[in-house]
């Protein structure tokens, strides 16, 4: 394919770009053929989003360069990026809800007539040509919030379709598509690749890849890794790539000195979210929850935290029923729960480092009315040092922590609790690969010494380094449960893409 | 690089006090009687009602909230215990005039801490709902009190003590027990945490229903406690006395630095907001100028505070939008 | 946009509600009361409401753009006192009724200036518009205390006063001028790329941005909306009364946004339109006319008010209650 003489729509050259704490993008490069469907994949953090926003203006990289038709360009804003003929297709919906799909397509470029009218007509006609072109069935006329999501995604490829586009960029487009949907979704993509524009379709589902795309390129770490032929090369090879032999998967091979069962969930179900949800999980022991996003894994670390209200099932701890009703209610019984998302649901960003450590005890802490000083320098010390948390001061805001740093508070403030299971749900989300295993190994230590720890985490590796069981979820329902010794990363594949396995449970 | 970045909003943070310093020392310049003990302790008289609510809305603004019913609300309390005074003696017509009071706040706090209700109608409805309630209980006439040099319900706004006036010795013990609680005590960190993150609060285990509505509460009290110094100074209230007073105490919170957003702010830098405004209001007219200037300097003062502020945090004078 | 062939009541007040309540409250002074309906009892329910709906009808734009203007009030004192004084200044003495001209375009200069200076100060430092606005309605107002040295002013030109009593036909002029506001600002709204990019800028703002919408200039154009409008109003009320009062126009602001979040505009920004704006409008303006009729003290409409907005909110909070996807936070 490399050696066709046509010249690449869209060329990136050693792009490297850092945040602060954080080498996001480090050297890559990419390219993509006209008429040619290019998958870029990788695992979360990996450096797809980034990247691609540095291909649709968003961001300037720090070094490299962008080519289209190997002309060097500078593209310091979307509509720059749009004007070159470079369209991205958001992951994250960026439509108007409150008007209409034409408006919307045609946003920021509305048709006019004199003074300063909207010509509806022209609107209206070019919007539902677009929209009849992707055979869709809604008009241009229909206010954006009534449509469905998956119609919502479509006026977002329509307003692609309003330039002349070179290249048009996907990101995992299809995340909240149904089946059908992505039929007319991958149409589409064929349908535009005939015409000779460039496509780069970024996702981690494997199917959709081997089915679309022509070429594979993997990131890793921020780092290009290679690219693949489709043709030329097998699932296996790909995550190879994607996931690098180079991470150390292997764990401490001393067997788990396991305790009692001190949470154990039956039949627990909060529809449509999850259902039938049953397990288990020892003293000493990491338990670990792979599936994919939506897959229902964080509602069920919600629940069992009190932040939802079960529709039936029922939740053990130390083999008796309990009611969560409440975080607090939770916390009394020894359940606490990292979230999945940090610095909205984890920390309080403006408030020390001490602060947000203390913050669940704050009540307890008391000499007489007062919030003890002292009770607290003791716990934060203790658990600064235990965590090897790296801050110049208690009083530091945690805002401006790296996020490893960050994770470690919000760990250190729930071991504070002394509490019986700790539920972590994404433990390395956003963390750079250096303290990404200094978590894993944390965790692992944690079970050793004792805690019932819960791992939930849509990363392959990570799941397989640091549990002693695993549980694959698939649309809400546990598909099947592995032990450490007898898992192969296809067979829980297969698990959370909704393959039963023969010997399934 | 941590330091810097801690250094810089920590300067624009000061930036209130600065200001201070600069307007006291203009007028001291300007007017040769500013500066004396007997000008500074009117000036704090006069804050001390604004302040005292101030001090509550600064409470209720670090939850995350915001307060626009204290002005009617003020109205309302002044008019209750004026109007009881005469009919049932000062020693029931305060217990009855807090607890009416506090029971406003409980809606407010059941409406915003509760039912989750934005702050901003819910408390432009009840300024509105309680003008009304004032109308109604007065039938739109103004009261007073008939006896007001043989009553001991004088103490509030008229007394002294120690030779220094009772307002602002309320003001002054408020505030301090106020920042005490603010800054030692678990209630105050929570609601410096409920206003930062109300969710991250939630999953930490803190009950923000709870919180917030304390807050409430308290707001609600400091507008009794100041209706209580604002009834004994005039002897009177019309009914509609304290119209306007919300965005006034607002101006105070804003210029002591607390965020509108929630989460930060302090007691004592309200407490230094007010006193500007009170200062500025009376520099002002010791130079001479119409009592109404301290308003257009006021205007330009809240902007220039909230710019910096702002400025500081994004790390640039300028907004970035196009 | 929609389509006039399948016009459907029923959903049409589905999604503005406020005109059902318009309707109710209607048909129930009409009942209870022997003066509500009659023709000139109209006239004056258009005349009253058009001081807060002409405001309100530029409210729509700002908070549709998620922002807020609280110095309404403010601005219209100043109009109002700048279109009486301006008048009878000596250099237009030898102008006879044509003095009243270059006050009214002064008075509504001013309006549009201090619009514009709102608007600039949101765009170029960033600070919350609430803030902005709090502060000028502080300064604002005190701008007119100093300018009107705490008098009231009184129109010398009867000409002046007597405007507020003409008519065109049927109508009085107050209220032509209000409707024909409503219609082009419902005309901008719905009609005008301004009007469109307003709910862009207000309802995904990353979004307008990236659509190469210019967002400060944008919202600066809709403070010099408001204060046009805020100065019109100002102007017109000061016909009515033949005077400007330094403390004309208090408290507006919050019956202004009482209105037009009773029409539906969401605080937040992003939704809203002038048709429930005006039927909040008119629903203030028919309560206070229909209790008065039935001489029921002014008093209670502000309870039935604050109550009315207050149950709006919890209403719309139990029926769209998807945000937070059914966590208990």
């Amino acid at each position: 394919m490399t050696d066709t003489p046509q010249q690449p729509a869209l060329r990136l050259q050693g792009i490297v770009k850092t945040f602060p704490g954080v080498r996001a993008l480090d050297g890559v490069d990419f390219e993509v053929m006209p008429g040619e469907v290019h998958a870029l994949l990788g695992e979360n953090g990996a450096g797809k989003s980034t990247l691609m926003k540095v291909l649709a203006g968003m961001y300037q990289p720090d070094e490299g360069q962008i080519m289209i038709a190997e002309r060097p360009v500078r593209m310091t804003t979307p509509i720059e990026a749009k004007a070159q003929g470079v369209v991205l297709i958001h992951q994250e919906l960026s439509l108007v809800p409150e008007m209409s799909a034409a408006e919307n397509i045609y946003l920021g470029e509305l048709p006019l007539k004199s003074l300063g009218r909207v010509d509806w007509t022209t609107l209206f006609d070019r919007s539902n040509a677009i929209l009849k072109r992707l055979n869709c069935k809604f008009r241009g006329e229909v206010t954006v919030a009534n449509l469905s999501i998956a119609n919502q995604q479509m006026v977002e490829i329509a307003r692609a379709l309003t330039v002349d586009a070179r290249v048009v960029v996907f990101d995992e487009p299809t995340a909240s598509l149904t089946d059908s949907e992505k039929v007319v979704l991958f149409d589409i993509i064929n349908d535009l690749k005939a015409r000779g524009v460039g496509i780069v379709y970024i996702s981690h589902r494997m199917d959709e890849i081997f089915t679309l795309s022509d070429r594979i390129t993997v990131l890793r770490d921020g780092a290009y890794r290679g690219t693949l032929t489709t043709a030329d090369t097998n699932e296996d090879e790909v995550t190879r790539l994607m996931i690098g032999r180079s991470l150390d998967l292997s764990r401490d091979v001393n067997p788990p000195k396991l305790g009692d069962t001190v949470l154990e969930v039956r039949g627990l179900s909060c529809a449509p979210l999850f259902e039938n949800v049953s397990f288990a999980v020892r003293a000493g022991e990491v338990l670990g929850f792979y599936g994919l996003v939506g897959a229902g894994r964080t509602e069920i670390a919600e629940t069992l935290f009190g932040l939802r209200s079960p529709d039936s099932g029922e939740i053990l701890v130390d083999g008796a029923p309990v009611q969560i009703s409440s975080p607090q209610s939770a916390i009394s019984l020894g359940i606490s729960l990292v979230p999945e998302n940090r610095k909205e649901q984890g920390l309080v960003l403006q408030m020390s480092c001490r602060d947000n450590i203390t913050l669940p005890q704050v009540q307890d802490l008391t000499s007489g009315p007062f919030v003890s000083s002292g009770a607290e320098m003791e716990i934060y010390e203790q658990y600064r040092e235990k965590l090897e948390i790296k801050s110049p001061s208690w009083r530091q805001t945690v805002g401006v922590l790296s996020g490893g740093n960050q994770q470690k508070i919000v760990i250190g403030k729930w071991l504070s609790m002394k509490p019986r299971v700790l539920i972590v749900d994404e433990p390395t989300r956003g963390i750079d690969v250096g303290s990404k295993s200094e978590i894993h190994n944390l965790l692992r230590e944690l079970a050793a010494q004792g805690y019932a720890v819960i791992v939930i985490s849509s990363e392959m590796p990570e799941v397989l380094r640091v549990s002693d069981r695993i549980v694959a979820m698939y649309h809400g329902r546990i598909m099947r449960e592995f032990s450490a010794d007898d898992v192969t990363e296809d067979s829980l594949v297969q698990a959370i893409s909704g393959i039963r396995a023969e010997n399934a449970a | 690089m941590t330091r810097l970045k801690a250094g810089g909003p920590a300067i624009a943070k000061q930036g209130i006090l600065v200001a201070f310093i600069v307007f006291m020392i203009a007028f001291s310049l300007m007017s040769d009687r500013f500066l004396s003990l007997d000008n500074f302790m009117s000036v704090f008289r006069q804050a001390a009602i604004i302040g005292v609510m101030a001090l509550g809305v600064t409470i209720v603004v670090i939850g995350g909230n915001l307060d626009l019913s204290v002005g009617s609300m003020l109205s309302f309390a002044t008019v209750l215990v004026v109007d009881l005074h005469d009919k049932i003696g000062p020693e029931l017509a305060i217990p009855v005039m807090v607890l009416a009071t506090l029971c406003l706040g409980a809606i407010n706090g059941f409406l915003i801490g509760i039912l989750r209700l934005n702050s901003l109608i819910v408390t432009l409805g009840m300024l509105s709902a309680i003008q009304g309630l004032v109308l109604i209980y007065s039938g739109g006439q103004n009261v007073d009190i008939a006896d007001q040099s043989g009553t001991w319900f004088a103490i509030f706004g008229r007394g002294a003590m120690f030779g220094i006036a009772t307002p602002i010795i309320i003001f002054g013990t408020m505030a301090l027990v106020f920042h005490i609680i603010m800054t030692t005590m678990p209630f105050g960190r929570k609601v410096y945490a409920v206003g930062g993150n109300p969710t991250a609060s939630v999953f930490s285990g803190i009950p923000r229903s709870r919180v917030v509505f304390t807050t409430y509460l308290i707001s609600a009290l400091c507008v009794a406690v100041a209706a209580m110094i604002l009834g004994s100074r005039v002897m009177g209230s019309q009914n509609n006395v304290g119209q306007g007073y919300e965005l006034q105490v607002l101006a105070a919170v804003i210029l002591g630095g607390t965020s509108l957003l929630g989460g930060a702010g302090s007691i004592l830098k309200t407490v230094l907001g007010v006193l500007m405004l009170a200062f500025i209001q009376n520099g002002l007219i010791l130079m001479g100028q119409p009592y109404y200037t301290q308003w257009l300097v006021t205007w330009v003062v809240i902007i220039v505070a909230v710019w910096l502020d702002v400025a500081a945090k994004r790390g640039r004078l300028f907004s970035p939008i196009a | 946009m929609s389509n006039p062939t399948d016009f459907n009541p029923v959903r049409w007040l589905m999604r503005n509600p406020i005109w059902g309540f318009v309707l109710i409250v209607f048909i129930f002074f009409s009942l209870v009361s022997d003066h509500f309906f009659d023709y000139r009892n109209f006239q004056n329910i258009l005349v009253q409401t058009s001081t807060i709906g002409l405001i309100a009808l530029g409210m729509t734009l700002v908070m549709i753009n998620g922002n807020i203007d609280l110095s309404v009030g403010a601005i219209l004192a100043l109009a109002a006192a700048f279109a009486v004084d301006v008048q009878s200044w000596a250099m237009f003495a030898t102008w006879g009724n044509w003095q009243i001209l270059p006050a009214v375009c002064l008075a509504l200069l001013v309006g549009i200036v201090l619009g514009a200076l709102n608007g600039f100060i949101v765009w170029k430092t960033g600070v919350d518009a609430f803030i902005v606005t709090l502060g000028a309605m502080l300064g604002i107002r005190g701008l007119v205390f100093v300018y009107t040295g705490e008098q009231s002013f009184y129109a010398m030109n009867f000409a002046y006063s007597d405007f507020s009593a003409l008519s065109v036909g049927p109508l009085p002029v107050l209220a032509i001028i209000f409707l024909l506001c409503t219609l082009a600002v419902h005309w901008v709204l719905s009609r005008t790329a301004h009007g469109r990019n307003t709910y862009a800028v207000g309802g995904n703002r990353e979004a307008a941005v990236n659509a190469g919408i210019r967002v400060g200039p944008h919202m600066m154009v809709n403070f010099m909306i408001i204060g046009f409008l805020a100065a019109l109003s100002g102007v017109l009320l000061s016909t009515q009364m033949g005077a400007a009062t330094p403390n004309l126009g208090r408290d507006y602001e919050l019956w202004v946004i009482t209105a037009v979040v009773l029409g539906g505009t969401k605080l937040t920004g992003g939704k809203g339109d002038i048709i429930g704006t005006f039927g909040g409008v008119l629903a203030i303006g028919i309560l206070r006319n229909g209790m008065n009729l039935m001489q029921v003290p002014a008093f209670y409409v502000y309870v039935i008010l604050g109550s009315i907005l207050i149950a709006v909110l919890f209403l719309d909070k139990r029926f769209n209650r998807t945000a937070d996807g059914g966590l208990r936070l």
